[in-house]
């Protein structure tokens, strides 16, 4: 019998992006949280390039980095598909997935966790990626169609987590004028009854998020 | 007929790395230098996001970001192939590769721009980082196994160009008591009948870095 076991954490986005295809295509897996603070040798056996979450360890072979486990997970297990069949319709939704990570997501990130003149500069640089996402977004799903897709997965961070953090530390970037498609996709997200089962309560996640704020600020 | 046409420099490896690829499946295409100083209109519409080659047009729809091409090339067209066919080795494929990109390439180009106490500490971190690469070329010919796969084609900055810049820098990197499996790499690489066709000439390069380096010179 196949063993798949994920080590994660609950309140990162990551994480649970491998959960949500995970239980997407059925797959049955025995969950490792880690304590980020004292990570298991395990999971430093498993991911010694990076030595973070998620890992996913399949038949005892591991694998790291999210959408790379994404891409595996499409490719090993039936079900509904992450990714489209049609290549050009495939290298637009991986094109949008590095998108998030690589520019989105760190901008985003740091505009919530910055002060001062950096904190301006990374929000500008955040309105100018969400002005690219919205238009790309103008009357679609943002996942390639109707079903729940990579992109959509991927999403989590900037459709969940980032209002959440946006919140607590008093950040407000995306609005409805600047941003009206991409709102309605926050929307539209968030609302979506798979999506809804797999994220992490809000009171819970928020909780976590105001207490990095106030440690951060009474740091310094 | 199909029509394949790629903006691309002739300096850059990303850029040829589209061509190792294309060159690999035996696809005709036609190429469009570019001039960074002064994009194209056509570059600018076909790559809006990152305004950066290269860019691979297939019969009018472009497709941006190097890794995302290789993959579609993969999908698209038969002959060699790119990425292996097993979902494990194609994440371990898919990982390294992007190894590469994230955390190789950054800390040699800040190894070799950096200047005073910066730079040796840059230089010990582009050791360490590939002390990790050296460890996974161990035993093996190429990253591909007996034939260049992604990694591989992804690997033509660390390959090549990394070696004829950090002569330039007077930088010492790749010795061989510390990273003697990936020395061998490099000559394994450099031998290669397929690779040499789709590498720009050496003295050309030279002259085109160095200008580069007197340049960052000259402007501190």
């Amino acid at each position: 019998m196949a063993e798949v076991k994920l080590f994660g954490a609950w309140a990162s986005a990551f994480s649970i992006r491998i959960e949500m295809a995970l239980k997407l295509k059925g797959v049955e897996y025995e969950y490792i949280e880690e304590d980020l603070n004292n990570k298991s040798p395990l999971l430093l056996k498993y991911n010694p390039v990076y030595k973070k979450i998620p890992v996913l360890a399949h038949n005892g072979k591991p694998i790291a980095e999210s959408l790379v486990i994404l891409e595996y997970i499409d490719e090993t297990w039936e079900g509904p598909t992450l990714l489209p069949k049609d290549p050009y319709e495939r290298a637009q939704a991986r094109f949008w997935a590095k998108f998030l990570d690589e520019k989105c997501l760190p901008a985003m990130w740091k505009a919530c966790w910055s002060t001062g003149e950096e904190q301006e500069k990374a929000k500008e640089e955040a309105i100018e990626l969400l002005g690219f996402l919205d238009n790309e977004i103008k009357g679609k799903k943002f996942s390639g169609g109707d079903s729940i897709g990579l992109v959509y997965i991927v999403g989590n961070f900037v459709g969940y987590w980032f209002g959440i953090i946006a919140e607590v530390v008093g950040l407000e970037i995306v609005t409805h004028d600047k941003f009206p498609n991409f709102c309605k996709w926050i929307n539209e997200y968030n609302s979506c009854s798979f999506v809804k089962e797999y994220l992490p309560p809000k009171d819970k996640l928020t909780a976590r998020f105001k207490a990095w704020f106030e440690a951060s600020h009474a740091s310094k | 007929m199909a029509e394949v046409k790629l903006f691309g420099v002739w300096a850059s490896p990303f850029s040829r790395r589209i061509e190792m690829a294309l060159k690999l499946k035996g696809v005709k295409y036609e190429f469009i230098e570019e001039d960074l100083k002064k994009k194209s209109p056509l570059l600018l519409k076909y790559n809006p996001v990152h305004k950066q080659i290269p860019v691979l047009v297939h019969n009018g729809k472009p497709i941006a970001e190097s890794l995302v091409i290789l993959e579609y090339i993969d999908e698209t067209w038969e002959g060699p192939a790119i990425l292996p066919k097993d979902p494990y080795e194609r994440a371990q494929a898919r990982f390294w590769a992007k190894f590469l990109d994230e955390k190789c390439i950054p800390a040699m180009w800040k190894a070799c721009w950096s200047t005073g106490d910066e730079r040796e500490k840059a230089r010990e971190e582009v050791i360490e980082i590939l002390g990790i690469l050296d460890n996974e070329i161990k035993g093996k010919k190429f990253f591909g196994g007996d034939n260049i796969g992604l990694v591989d084609i992804a690997g033509n900055l660390i390959g090549y160009w990394f070696g004829i810049i950090t002569e330039l820098a007077g930088l010492e990197i790749v010795t061989e008591d510390k990273l003697p499996n990936f020395r061998k790499w490099i000559n394994e690489y450099n031998n290669c009948s397929f690779v040499k066709e789709n590498l720009p000439p050496k003295d050309k390069l030279i002259v085109f870095l160095k200008a580069r380096f007197e340049a960052f010179n000259t402007s501190k």
